[in-house]
């Protein structure tokens, strides 16, 4: 069984975000860039159902900008056969939507014809959790969304998932898509060899075209402003002055 | 033209303030029809009749329709969708597994955990963990939205709508619910509660964290926890609060040995009041807090509870 893993390169979760003064987003140059931890996750399952002998081939995927392909070769350092990096806008800050983005992996679906999709749950910065679904959609696929355990029985896969109310599992019929939320595994870090090894490792470059999709977004962006500042509060120095102080504004 | 809006249904019953809040923001688009669908779903569905501003309830029950099981909720939900502009859900785990799916069937864009409602196409929602607010305008005929209920107050009940039965869309026969792990509790919901008080790593271990829930019963709290808390097996994962757990809007937020990363304030910096009990004075949890005490959980929260 081959797996598909859509990695996003996005925002390092560390670095304290800016919106830029025009309003028209957040400010993406010169900042650091990363794997969205999701999607590290996600390779790592793939990987590991590659070292189980569940699966045979493990191919990344990122649409976005060239430089996305440092993001693909991390991927194929910790383990990856094989990546796809489909080049869709030159400008980092011109993201693409998730519904384009689910068309774009339909296309290499059908191509590649894997028997698992690995999404993450979320991209950290649209915090959209719209693409798997919206591929398992496209596919008239099962989905099996916020993954903690993964497991695959025969044509089954038997997927833990992280709900409000705690925790479901249900089975659902492969090929399927699944996106993983952050108790399903640590990921590993690369080490230098792979590292090394994953510079030779195939990189095929495409576009949206490639796959018959035309890139236009559905959602105008009108401003991004910077969220409401909290007042400035006050040190307690005691226990008593806490009580105090919750009784006079009446929150006790 | 009217709201379709997906009540958020649990074994049958109906979540009341999810729904609710939900149907506050819904209000401003036009008049709400709400859709209780489940194994069992009559009873959720007259709940639902009740809340001011509820124009119609639609019940659909089907055994392909229990456990919210994605596919056929969302198979149901597009054969209804030809008499709506706008198709809208409280944001919850459930939620965004099932609008997710019918906004992709559909061909329009998903927007998710919108905030306000600026005009019938116009909406605003946060990005990067809540460090910045986006309005985006959609080009969709049709919109598929969530709203963050912590950022609306729930309508009030008192109304008495018309309640129709509609059948199940064809099973698509996908996915098998197996089981479901929830554990009870007598304690408010996370999401809904006036006062919740959450733990961090800096609790340290499972058994110090019954201090959390001790402080927690005495102003009558709901739990939550930090992920490294969770991560570290203190607390279940669905008491995460946070980026990627619930987002919380309670009266009083009490956070003990939380060192406040961006990812957790996004899911608590809309509390009215926040404290913190950490015992590094720089911790950046004392940013967001209007009363900070720096000291050790270990003392400071067993004197708290005793003195409250
Ligand atoms: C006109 C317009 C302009 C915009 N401008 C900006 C802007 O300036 N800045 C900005 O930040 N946003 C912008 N957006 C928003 C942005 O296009 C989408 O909201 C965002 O791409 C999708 O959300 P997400 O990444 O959170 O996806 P999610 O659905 O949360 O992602 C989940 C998973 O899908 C997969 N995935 C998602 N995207 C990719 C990808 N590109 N390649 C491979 N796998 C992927 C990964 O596995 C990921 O973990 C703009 C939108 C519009 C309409
Ligand atoms: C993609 C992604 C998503 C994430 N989503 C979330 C999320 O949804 N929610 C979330 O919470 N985190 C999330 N995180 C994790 C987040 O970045 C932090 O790692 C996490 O919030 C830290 O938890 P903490 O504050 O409990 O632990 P720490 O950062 O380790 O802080 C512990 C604190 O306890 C204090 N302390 C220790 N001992 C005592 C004592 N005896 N008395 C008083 N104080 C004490 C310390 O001073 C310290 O400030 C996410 C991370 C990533 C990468």
């Amino acid at each position: 069984m081959k797996v598909l893993v859509p990695v996003k390169r996005v925002i390092d979760y560390n670095v304290k975000v800016r919106v830029k003064a025009d309003g028209s987003g957040v400010d993406l140059a010169n900042v650091k860039m990363s794997m969205n931890p999701f999607d590290e996750i996600s390779v790592e399952q793939a990987i590991r159902l590659k070292e189980a002998g569940q699966a045979d081939e493990v191919v990344v995927v990122s649409i976005g900008v060239k430089q996305a392909q440092e993001t693909l070769r991390t991927a194929l350092a910790m383990g990856a056969d094989r990546a796809i990096l489909v080049v869709a806008t030159d400008d980092v800050h011109n993201d693409i939507e998730p519904l384009t983005v689910a068309k774009i992996l339909k296309g290499i679906v059908d191509e590649e014809q894997p028997g698992l999709v690995l999404c993450g749950k979320q991209a950290i910065d649209n915090d959209m959790n719209a693409t798997g679904q919206m591929l398992s959609a496209l596919l008239g696929w099962s989905q099996a969304t916020f993954a903690s355990e993964v497991g695959i029985e025969g044509d089954k896969a038997v997927v833990t998932r992280e709900v409000d109310g705690g925790l479901q599992t249900i089975k659902v019929n492969m090929p399927t898509v699944v996106t993983v939320d952050l108790r399903l595994n640590e990921p590993r870090y690369a080490s230098l060899p792979n590292i090394m090894k994953a510079k030779k490792k195939p990189l095929d470059e495409k576009t949206p075209a490639d796959y018959g999709v035309e890139v236009s977004n559905r959602l105008e962006i009108i401003k991004t402003v910077e969220p409401a500042a909290r007042a400035a509060g006050i040190t307690v120095a005691s226990v008593d002055e806490l009580v105090a102080k919750l009784k006079e504004a009446g929150a006790v | 033209m009217a709201v379709l809006l997906l009540a958020e249904v649990n074994n049958g019953e109906l979540a009341m303030d999810a729904t609710a809040k939900a149907v506050t923001a819904a209000k401003a688009l036009g008049d709400v029809v709400v859709l209780a669908c489940g194994g069992s779903a009559a009873a959720a569905g007259e709940a639902a009749a009740k809340i001011d501003g509820v124009s119609k309830v639609l019940v659909a029950e089907d055994d392909s329709l229990s456990h919210r099981l994605a596919e056929s909720t969302a198979a149901l939900i597009v054969s209804l969708a030809g008499d709506y502009d706008h198709i809208v859900a409280p944001s919850t785990t459930d939620a965004k597994n099932v609008m997710a799916r019918v906004a992709g069937l559909l061909d329009v864009m998903i927007i998710s955990d919108a905030t306000a409602v600026v005009d019938a196409d116009t909406f605003e929602r946060p990005i990067y963990a809540g460090n910045a607010m986006q309005t985006v305008k959609s080009s969709d005929s049709k919109k598929v939205i969530t709203f963050r209920t912590s950022t609306f107050d729930a309508a009030g009940e008192g109304g008495s709508a018309s309640v129709e039965t509609v059948s199940a869309a064809a099973n698509p026969g996908l996915s098998e619910w197996v089981e479901d792990k929830v554990a009870e509790s007598d304690r408010p919901e996370l999401t809904s509660a006036g006062v919740v008080v959450s733990g961090g790593r800096g609790v340290g271990s499972e058994e110090s964290f019954a201090l959390i829930e001790q402080l927690a019963d005495k102003l009558g709290a709901a739990v939550g926890a930090s992920r490294a808390a969770v991560d570290s097996g203190y607390a279940p994962n669905d008491w995460q609060v946070g980026q990627t757990g619930k987002v919380v809007a309670p009266n009083l937020y009490v956070a003990v040995g939380i060192s406040g990363a961006i990812q957790h304030l996004a899911g608590m910096k809309d509390s009215k009041i926040i404290v913190a009990i950490n015992k590094d004075e720089e911790a950046p949890i004392f940013q967001v807090a209007d009363f900070g005490l720096v000291a050790d959980l270990f003392e400071a929260v067993p004197d708290l509870i005793s003195k409250l």
